[in-house]
């Protein structure tokens, strides 16, 4: 157990190399992979998360925990899935139509991916028929919008109500998130739930499966 | 100091310009389009927008070029036209301030991430080298580095902006920890600008993120931070929908307040970012 705190650890400081060799060594020891996702990877992302929320961690810091997580995750999954377990949930992701920026929605899908969600990143500049097809074919349970622009922020809109048309609407939860985006533009829109940071979205997409 | 400089920071507080973007949207530029590609398809558009910040009383105008690195133009199919665009991106400025204001050439953020590996350093090199050498050629007084959310990334395009001799400043979005005081990546105002400072910048500022009434705290610091002038350009608020349409609800003579106090702070160059139009510039000339 002692060498599964280090895990934590070494998810916590970002060392990918650690991570990876306790993961292996933990399993080679016949440790459920399901307690060590549960008991010490989820855990020391809540831990990355706090430590984000009270300043101490930035995203440099995030990111290098993220990509620590996803290591040690590729080590677990394919057993997981072996087993017939589900990941934690699948997640459409994209930028609106109009906006080509990406680095807040790589942002994001780099913690849910850490946070042993299955990512679906569908890219920049996605129109809303296009986030509805990949709804119907990939029947996620989260679905996650990003816009950097004043002016391509109507296109959550326009996502949202193509979704109600198409009648899937209430087959996903709809987040978004964005530079000029707030809590009551998402309200407004009708959306499910709005972060202002990559590791709140963490947060609420787990305060929402529940 | 350069000659230049010294001239426009006689005029203090020297009034710069507000947002541009959306202007071209209100002339019919559609949502995704480049704007940037404008000062070759439509560059009356560009000399309007231009010249109505000059008839507002700035001092100081930008160019339509805050995506015109070969990175972004990349993505639109425009790389090849990368130095034409920022050439003719400062001529239009020039002409439209027909000397009666200077001309700073905007250069903005790559929209790839150093630490994510999306791009490397000699790649962000070559695109701000590009770029600034466009702006120099096409006639700019100065080179204002902008709205950067990484050091390391400003920290190229200033050197890259260095080598045509012109003065350059250095503004970063300072939108990110709980008191919203840090860059993204962490930096604190106090470490960018000694950073910038050591790194040859001949201004530094702070500009977009958010709204006027948080920069009062960030512009006191950054004076008490650096001996160099210091720039400030806030939005005009949070974006708000009203009618199913996306407004700024601060007023121009609301914004021109705040502006007093940052002026006060002994803030040298003041203007708008997002949300802001001419009118707003206007109610800072009244300042003066």
């Amino acid at each position: 157990m002692e060498q599964l705190q280090k895990l934590s650890e070494a998810i916590i400081n970002g060392d990918a190399k650690a991570a990876r060799e306790l993961t292996r060594e933990a399993l080679n020891h016949r440790v459920d992979p399901k307690v060590i996702v549960k008991d010490y990877l989820i855990p020391a992302m809540d831990e990355v998360g706090k430590r984000f929320e009270c300043n101490e961690f930035f995203v440099p810091e995030l990111l290098i925990a993220a990509r620590a997580m996803k290591g040690s995750l590729e080590l677990i999954n394919p057993i997981l899935a072996s087993r017939g377990d589900k990941p934690a949930g699948r997640v459409v992701i994209g930028t609106v139509k109009g906006d080509l920026h990406d680095i807040g929605k790589n942002l994001v899908a780099s913690m849910l991916e850490g946070a042993g969600f299955e990512i679906i990143d569908l890219g920049v500049d996605v129109s809303p028929e296009t986030f509805v097809n990949s709804i119907k074919e990939k029947q996620p349970t989260f679905l996650a919008l990003s816009a950097l622009l004043t002016t391509t922020m109507p296109s959550m809109k326009h996502t949202i109500d193509a979704l109600k048309e198409a009648g899937i609407r209430d087959n996903v939860k709809v987040l978004v998130g964005g530079a000029p985006v707030s809590s009551r533009y998402a309200e407004e829109i009708g959306a499910d739930g709005y972060s202002d940071s990559a590791s709140g979205a963490v947060g609420l997409v787990r305060s929402l499966m529940t | 100091m350069h000659s230049t400089l010294q001239e426009i920071v006689a005029l203090r507080p020297v009034i710069t310009d507000g947002a541009w973007g959306t202007q071209f949207q209100t002339k019919g530029l559609p949502q995704g389009a480049c704007p940037d590609q404008l000062n070759l398809t439509k560059p009356e558009w560009v000399e309007q927008v231009a010249r109505s910040y000059i008839d507002a009383g700035s001092n100081i105008i930008l160019t339509n070029t805050f995506g015109a690195n070969s990175i972004i133009l990349e993505k639109h199919g425009l790389r090849e036209k990368t130095f034409d665009i920022n050439r003719a991106g400062a001529s239009i400025s020039k002409a439209a301030a027909a000397a009666k204001a200077f001309v700073f050439g905007s250069i903005g953020p790559s929209g790839k991430m150093l630490l994510m590996g999306e791009v490397t350093e000699d790649a962000l090199k070559d695109a701000f080298s590009e770029q600034a050498t466009g702006l120099a050629e096409g006639g700019a007084d100065a080179i204002i580095v902008e709205t950067m959310s990484d050091l390391e990334e400003a920290k190229i395009a200033l050197a890259s902006a260095k080598a045509t001799g012109l003065p350059v400043f250095v503004s970063m979005v300072f939108d990110s920890g709980k008191d919203k005081d840090r860059t993204l990546m962490g930096t604190t105002i106090e470490d960018a600008a000694s950073v910038l400072e050591e790194a040859g910048a001949d201004g530094i500022g702070a500009n977009c993120g958010s709204g006027i009434e948080s920069y009062v705290p960030v512009a006191r610091r950054l004076r008490a931070s650096t001996k160099l002038p210091v720039w400030i350009k806030p939005n005009a608020g949070m974006p708000e929908i009203v009618d199913g349409k996306i407004i700024y609800t601060i007023t121009p003579s609301a914004f021109a307040s705040h502006a007093k106090t940052i002026i006060d702070a002994g803030v040298d160059f003041i203007g708008g970012c997002c949300g802001t139009d001419p009118a707003y510039i206007e109610s800072l000339v009244h300042l003066k």
